[in-house]
């Protein structure tokens, strides 16, 4: 049962990163690309966990952890960037 | 004689519940509760504070821990809510929302607390805190679909900063 | 895949989360693709993604910690990090287009002239 449910929940994943790239895409100001790449990475996270159960690993949390800290950490430099010109004050 | 700055508590042990929280967070990331990890997460919990204390505002004081315990649930129990209440809204047309900006003017005066309440706020139903200014003590809130100010208002107040105030003060 | 020797409850508990978590999350970027204007968009990724994320971790959690014996914390770890870090980029994003002076939509009320 898990094997099929896993299947499905990764398709909706997958379309919601689509939903995602189309926002990336169309943008209209920058900061809506901002927001459509830190939506991507947190998806980006679901589909990680959900691969390590499929190939039943147990080890690819650390990637997500990564994933999660760099995905926070760049979307407040460059909304920092465009607050003040500069990330480091 | 005055005490000599070596010594004191304040020196080596900057903030006490914060390297707590550390030597548990290690203990977690390392998954593995033996003495041995136990022993390095609490010398990692030394050693950070010390290191960075410099970089670090006042430590909030904790009143009352139970209290605390129940904000904790009512939040966990309001962002399920609010996710039914912004899935529905983002999957009505878009024409039926209506949209605004109000100040929501803030009684609590410690920036730990504040952080609290504005990330509360971003995680409830249908509102994003966007502004916090420090001169008039404001934050600037987004709501997806706003009826009525006031009781947006008067929601917040007595749902999440009255038991906020309780815990910090 | 070896999730024959689970018992079917915890089975249902499992596919329940990560079922739920995917339909959140799906609906939050669809929030993000077709809502009119930036800060409406904001609403989508912060709350629905977030949960729909978390619950997903929580169905691993619940996964692992049967497969593996004894209760696994990481992805605990990763679910109370992206609670506490959502909201703050939210902020900070919202910030940068109040600055930026990206339009509402014309029926937005008390649009703020920064």
């Amino acid at each position: 049962m898990i094997a099929i449910v896993i299947t499905i929940a990764m398709t909706l994943f997958a379309v919601a990163a689509l939903l995602n790239l189309y926002r990336l895409a169309v943008g209209p100001d920058i900061v809506d690309r901002i927001l459509a790449l830190d939506t991507l990475m947190i998806n980006s996270i679901a589909l990680i966990v959900l691969a390590d159960i499929r190939m039943g690993l147990g080890v690819l949390f650390e990637l997500a952890l990564l994933i999660a800290l760099m995905g926070f950490v760049s979307t407040v430099a460059m909304s920092k960037y465009l607050l003040r010109g500069d990330v480091i004050e | 004689m005055t005490p000599s700055p070596f010594r004191s508590r304040q020196f080596w042990l900057p903030h006490p519940l914060f390297s707590l929280f550390l030597a548990l967070l290690w203990l977690l990331l390392v998954n593995d509760f033996s003495v041995a990890h136990a022993l390095l997460g609490l010398a990692l919990g030394v050693a950070i504070p010390f290191v960075t204390h410099a970089f670090w505002a006042e430590e909030a004081k904790i009143r009352r821990p139970l209290p605390l315990l129940r904000y904790l649930l009512v939040l966990l129990v309001d962002i399920l809510r609010s996710n039914l209440v912004v899935a529905l809204r983002i999957l009505r047309p878009a024409r039926h929302l209506q949209p605004g900006f109000f100040l929501y003017p803030l009684a609590l005066d410690d920036d730990f607390a504040i952080t609290i309440l504005a990330s509360t706020i971003s995680l409830t139903p249908g509102t994003v805190s966007i502004h916090h200014d420090a001169k008039a003590n404001t934050l600037l809130v987004h709501a997806l679909h706003l009826e009525d100010e006031a009781e947006a208002i008067a929601t917040i107040r007595e749902r999440y900063e009255q038991p906020l105030e309780e815990i910090f003060r | 895949m070896t999730s024959i020797d689970m018992p079917w409850y915890l089975q249902l508990i499992v596919a329940a989360f990560l079922l739920f978590g995917a339909l959140v999350a799906l609906i939050g970027s669809w929030g993000l693709a077709k809502l009119p204007d930036f800060y409406m968009r904001l609403h989508g990724p912060t709350k629905a993604s977030t949960l729909g994320v978390g619950c997903t971790l929580i169905g691993s959690l619940i996964y692992f910690s049967h497969q593996q014996g004894g209760v696994s914390f990481q992805e605990a770890l990763v679910t109370i990090f992206l609670f506490a870090t959502a909201p703050v980029s939210a902020h900070m994003m919202g910030k940068a287009a109040l600055r930026r002076r990206l339009p509402g939509v014309p029926q937005t009320r008390n649009m703020p002239d920064r």
